[in-house]
């Protein structure tokens, strides 16, 4: 589930308010989103695409809550890993290029 | 923009269009782009955000991309006709293949970007969710589309004669109601995972299924509605490809015989009624890892954050319900156009049957990604079509909300409905394997539970979440009577249906079966050659 919105990090351009499928944040004047409805959240680990500056952290647990450290999540590069993978954000490549499924589809 | 504006009705809540699209994943976008250019207005609504929401957003998807030379598309029709039960039609494979090989190719045109293979040709055949769902936005918002995201539709508008003639719904974030009068609506909500927490799939609650069938609508192999995805224990992703790489085993290591991703599912699925299975990609490659991790990144984002390497250490599994997500039953289509038995109303993607390109087995890994954008596509543009027949004047019909008024009763708690629903349809030993004594048992239940939702249908409520999770439960409640009534009626076991006390296949099954009703559900059977007539009466009250 949603675990963080990063004060320091949100500019506060609500995309992730927009496109959460299950609207689980709640826009808020003069601050970030707040996780609203944490429970409706379905880890499908979107909102991560689409923050433009990696504020966001979606913990891998479907259902349990997990506590997370910020700064340990940066360190270990796993804020904005998603972002990084699928190649969105200036000067990546997109990792819709990069599909090399048929390589593995030959082998079934 | 002109065309495309919308004008406002004498009511002020309500506004027009030609033709309303309800859903914004795939079929739905593309349902949307083919009746912009035939050159109707269109409004699209979806419960959250189209590009973002629905399961190919989330998961990605393989498609049934396959040259159009006679040997590929043979073995390509043949593949699964067997695995199906031999309830497809060639003549509706044979289209949709056509028009999967146009579409893809016009995807290319608009810019997405495909791999190269090593032979340096492009590679087609799967799709980046993200990717593929935010160019369908930015092409349909060019083709003039509007696009209304957060907003749920709750319930068609029909007109005196029955016809469909728009829908209402609610705008989940600020709470306001809308109405949308339009000449003809296609239904693209996708299938019904029953909050599961597959992939992407907590938007698919069978919506779409309840609104046709207020309208009148009905369905078309609702038996095939149990399929179960892999994820780890703990996750969500229910990417299941790489499992074709994977050992299942013990808690101790010791492999369990026969379990595997594919035909070993139903051994994952007995030995998870016993004890915990734990999986290992230990058959992939060094060289295969890197390809997958390029080819699926979804797939190893709960192993990155969880710490577990799952080509060396052994992982907790289980199976979730996609339901008809990539079961294969949903809204019986009439005709070539995807019309439904209700005019005015069509069906697209996971809303809509898919067992006429894959009988029943499921349409994941290929065929429910090329359907989706076929049925997407026939469905726009025969809307478009038929609302410009209906002409202007159209606009000017009385319309009602479809379905019976409810009693404006004190709501109940739709998570408790919820749950209650959960408690039939995703055990293993109800759903995955069926019985006659367990389905009536659940089928008692449920019958209940929708006598108790009536209530919620109306809600009057002012929370929105509050109104559209009301909604979201009856939905389920329904589809759950739906599946189960027309399971009890398919006395064998063919296709993903697995019945234990017909446990073979009975070759004079080899029909559809056909269901649909609310306060009172009916089945019925159908033979496979021909899609409209001849209707036996199996169960419950005929019509
Ligand atoms: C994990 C996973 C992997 C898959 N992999 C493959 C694959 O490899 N190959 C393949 O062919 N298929 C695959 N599938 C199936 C495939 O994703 C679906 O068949 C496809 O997404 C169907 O498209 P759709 O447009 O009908 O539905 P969806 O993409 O599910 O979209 C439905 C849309 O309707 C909206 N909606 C729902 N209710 C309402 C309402 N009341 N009002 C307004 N909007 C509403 C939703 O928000 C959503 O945007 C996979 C499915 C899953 C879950
Ligand atoms: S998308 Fe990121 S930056 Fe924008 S509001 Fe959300 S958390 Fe803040
Ligand atoms: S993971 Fe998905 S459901 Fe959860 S907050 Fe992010 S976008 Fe919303």
């Amino acid at each position: 589930m949603i675990e963080l919105v990063s004060a320091s990090r949100c500019i506060q351009c609500n995309l992730c308010v927009n496109v959460c499928p299950t609207n689980v944040f709640e826009q808020r004047d003069d601050q970030p989103p707040q996780i609203a409805r944490q429970s409706d959240c379905q880890t499908c680990f979107i909102c991560e695409v689409y923050c433009p500056v990696d504020a966001l952290y979606v913990a891998p647990d479907a259902d349990a809550n997990v506590v997370v450290n910020e700064s340990t999540l940066a360190e270990t590069g796993l804020l904005g890993s998603y972002r990084a993978n699928v190649g969105w954000g200036a000067g990546r490549q997109k990792q819709a290029q990069q599909d090399q499924s048929f390589h593995l589809l030959k082998k079934l | 923009m002109e065309r495309n504006q919308i004008s406002s009705a004498s009511d002020s809540n309500s506004i027009q269009a030609d033709v309303l699209v309800i859903g914004g994943g795939p079929a739905g976008t593309w349902a949307a782009w083919t009746a912009a250019s035939e050159g109707a207005k269109v409004i699209l609504v979806d419960k959250g955000y189209c590009g973002t929401t629905g399961a190919t957003a989330s998961a990605g998807t393989g498609i049934w991309y396959v040259a159009p030379d006679p040997t590929s598309r043979e073995s390509a029709m043949a593949s699964r006709e067997a695995l199906g039960g031999h309830l497809a039609h060639r003549d509706w494979m044979t289209r949709v293949l056509d028009r999967t090989y146009a579409n893809v190719h016009l995807l290319s045109d608009w810019g997405y970007p495909f791999p190269v293979d090593d032979t340096g040709h492009p590679y087609r055949n799967s799709l980046q969710g993200p990717e593929y769902m935010r160019l369908m936005r930015r092409k349909i918002k060019q083709a003039g589309v509007i696009v209304l995201d957060q907003s749920p539709a709750l319930s068609l508008l029909v007109d005196a004669e029955g016809a469909v003639a728009g829908a209402t719904g609610i705008h989940r974030q600020t709470g306001e109601r809308w109405q949308i009068q339009a000449n003809a609506v296609v239904i693209a909500t996708g299938g019904c995972a029953f909050l599961s927490k597959a992939l992407g799939c907590n938007v698919l609650t069978g919506d779409g299924y309840l609104m046709a069938a207020e309208a009148g609508a009905d369905f078309s192999g609702m038996e095939f509605s149990n399929a179960y995805g892999i994820s780890p224990a703990f996750s969500t992703v229910t990417k299941t490809l790489f499992y074709n790489w994977a050992s299942f085993t013990d808690e101790d290591g010791t492999v369990i015989p026969e379990a595997g991703s594919q035909k070993g599912r139903s051994v994952i699925a007995q030995t998870l009624l016993k004890k915990p299975v734990y999986a290992i990609l230990d058959k992939a490659t060094e060289e295969m890892r890197s390809i997958m991790r390029k080819a699926q990144p979804n797939f190893f984002l709960p192993f990155d954050r969880a710490g577990i390497d799952p080509f060396t250490q052994r992982f907790p599994v289980t199976l979730r319900l996609e339901g008809t997500v990539r079961g294969t039953g949903g809204i019986r289509i009439v005709d070539q156009t995807c019309a439904t038995a209700v005019p005015g109303l069509y069906a697209a993607g996971d809303a809509a049957t898919r067992e006429l390109i894959c009988g029943g087995f499921t349409g994941g890994g290929s065929h429910n990604a090329a359907w989706a954008t076929s049925s997407g596509y026939w469905s726009g543009q025969a809307a478009a079509l038929y609302a410009r027949s209906l002409g202007q004047k159209a606009l000017q019909r009385q319309v009602k909300q479809a379905g019976t008024p409810q009693a404006n009763k004190p709501t109940i708690d739709p998570k408790a409905v919820v749950e209650a629903v959960q408690a039939e349809v995703f055990p293993y030993d109800r759903n995955y394997f069926r019985s006659q004594s367990r389905l009536v048992d659940s089928l008692g239940r449920l019958d209940s539970l929708w006598q108790e939702v009536q209530t919620t249908g109306q809600d009057t409520s002012n929370d929105p979440t509050q109104v559209v999770q009301a909604r979201e439960a009856a939905a389920m409640v329904a589809t759950a009577r739906w599946m189960y009534r027309s399971a009890i009626e398919r006395r064998e076991t063919r296709g993903m249906h697995k019945y234990i006390d017909y446990p073979e296949l009975d070759p004079t099954q080899q029909h559809h079966l056909i269901s649909g009703g609310l306060d009172q559900v009916w089945v019925k059977s159908q033979p496979i050659a021909n899609q409209t007539e001849d209707l036996k009466v199996l169960a419950g009250v005929g019509r």
